[in-house]
């Protein structure tokens, strides 16, 4: 039997699923962190926790939530609470193993730009904003980081830190609880934090993607592991469990007028 | 004493050009329909306060109500950009607006101090990053631990705005499921508005979460089913996320909006604008734009 074909963003959030371990609590950034959440509890991970900012705590969505405020997030909860409690006890806490964060930028250090492209004062784009992620991204016990390898992306520089990975100069986590990012997962490799550098290097492949194809993705020059792992593609069962996530989720959002 | 009145008479009792104002309601129960009565009003000068502009002050600000904006995170949830908010950012359109940028804790630190009635608040958060020098923090020693902690300072806003499922008829008000960052806010505040889905004899929650507002700290109770729309009532209404996603097209061209608006919200009341909902021609523009 041959391999299912996936595309580049199924590998990405099958990986990502794959590294969130049953019983962890996991604090949620939408988007491509909620799919890959959700998508671990429906597979490999079923007693993860998952909690997102709107306070909802402990949520088993059967679709994924278009906002961090569905509804459907609130009848799934275990326990909902405000915002301010959500950040200050279960947060600020250290109630959280995992941080599950994504952005528009991010630097060899692990630093996430969601604030601006271009100067403050006059942005080239002005994104939305930090959110929860500061918070998240300072007292999460760790952080997985899931964003699409490109050269806009992967930055020399950010544009402005609004997520700390370890600082500009990677001098580290001091003043901060929880331990930085961990891995980052792309839609064409794995990287993982030195253990003494702490710069972002390349410890994964995805199945047919070439170092060059990673650098060329790069916006620095970037560091290779020795021994670089080749990801397991994804399963049929994880393939279907995914998809059928998709599916429920479009028909959903679009049926909800 | 939270008395009873028309939606339109509160807010031109309450809010006020150049007011402090903050409609607020985490991606729930957000309070729509007494944005819409701020435009049809042609407030101008308001400082916004909310942590996530979401659609209502993309509205407000494209139709020129916000001098300054206070918040955390100014996405189209689950869509996109705040055209409108960007528009304004990048090209000072329709006039040039102020903003001034927290962290969702941070925005939620400051709004328990207002209610708390101190100064200010604290939270570990903002170390390292590019908000520091950017925004309204300063950084202070513990002075039990030594430990350095951020300091954020309180939000009172003039009036706050939100919107809640039930009042009883004494006025007391019953909010249940996501209540995001409401009972902190409108305690900080110094007038309250609450718009109602329901008047009902006894509170009766349909959800987890359940908190109430003390008719004695609310100003005015307004009747407005449906205020919440393209947000949601839990136990009444769902997102309309088809709305969302329209508001994408809407937003993005100036000229469209302003038909948009013109047609939807100026010249019409908000029973006008649900039945521009219910038959489905709200959605037409962005489909024939």
């Amino acid at each position: 039997m041959g391999e299912p074909a996936y595309t580049t963003d199924e590998i990405m959030s099958i990986v990502a699923s794959r590294q969130l371990r049953d019983g962890q609590v996991c604090f949620v950034g939408i988007g491509l962190p909620s799919e890959a959440a959700n998508l671990a509890r429906l597979s490999s991970a079923p007693d993860v926790v998952l909690i997102y900012e709107s306070g909802t705590i402990g949520t088993k969505p059967d679709v994924l939530p278009l906002s961090i405020g569905d509804g459907e997030l609130a009848e799934q909860a275990e326990l909902v609470v405000g915002v301010p409690e959500v950040f200050a006890y279960w947060l600020q806490a250290g109630r959280v193993d995992v941080g599950f964060l994504s952005a528009a930028q991010i630097d060899r250090f692990g630093n996430l730009n969601s604030t601006v492209i271009g100067s403050y004062e006059k942005p080239g784009v002005r994104l939305p904003g930090a959110g929860g992620a500061p918070e998240i991204a300072s007292s999460a016990g760790e952080v997985i980081v899931m964003l699409r390898h490109t050269k806009r992306s992967f930055v020399e520089e950010v544009d402005f830190v609004t997520s700390v990975g370890f600082g500009r100069d990677g001098g580290g986590r001091e003043g901060h609880l929880g331990s930085g990012p961990s891995i980052v997962i792309t839609d064409l490799a794995v990287l993982e934090p030195d253990p003494k550098t702490r710069e972002l290097t390349v410890t994964g492949l995805h199945p047919g993607v070439d170092v060059d194809t990673v650098r060329d993705s790069t916006g620095w020059n970037l560091a290779v592991a020795d021994d670089l792992v080749i990801t397991e593609p994804p399963t049929g069962e994880e393939l279907a469990i995914l998809r059928g996530l998709k599916e429920r989720t479009a028909a959903a959002h679009a049926a909800q007028a | 004493m939270g008395q009873f009145t028309s939606l339109s008479d509160a807010i031109s009792d309450l809010v006020y050009d150049g007011a402090a104002v903050a409609l607020e309601g985490f991606t729930h129960l957000i309070p729509f329909a007494a944005g819409h009565e701020v435009i049809r009003q042609s407030k101008k000068e308001l400082t916004l306060i909310r942590l996530t502009p979401d659609v209502i002050y993309d509205q407000m600000i494209g139709m020129g109500c916000a001098r300054k904006l206070v918040f955390s995170w100014g996405g189209n949830p689950g869509v996109g950009s705040l055209h409108r908010l960007r528009d304004a950012v990048e090209n000072a359109h329709p006039g040039p607006l102020e903003i001034e940028e927290h962290s969702h804790a941070g925005m939620a630190a400051r709004y328990s101090a207002g209610a708390s009635g101190l100064p200010f608040g604290v939270l570990r958060g903002y170390l390292g990053t590019d908000l520091e020098e950017r925004t309204n923090v300063a950084r202070i020693e513990c002075p039990f631990t030594g430990e350095s902690l951020s300091a954020v300072p309180a939000i009172n806003p003039d009036v706050t705005v939100i919107h809640a499922q039930q009042a009883d008829r004494k006025g007391n008000i019953g909010i249940w499921g996501i209540t995001g960052v409401q009972r902190e806010i409108a305690l900080a505040a110094r007038a309250v508005l609450v718009t109602v889905e329901e008047i009902v004899d006894d509170l009766q929650p349909r959800g987890p979460n359940f908190a109430v507002l003390p008719a004695w700290t609310v100003d005015a109770v307004a009747h407005v089913p449906r205020g919440s729309h393209p947000s949601y009532s839990m136990g009444y209404t769902t997102r309309d996320n088809p709305f969302y996603t329209m508001w994408d097209v809407i937003s993005r061209d100036r000229s469209l909006f302003d038909d948009w608006m013109k047609e939807y919200i100026l010249s019409r009341d908000f029973d006008g604008y649900l039945a521009a909902l219910d038959d489905g021609s709200i959605l037409e523009m962005a489909s024939n734009g």
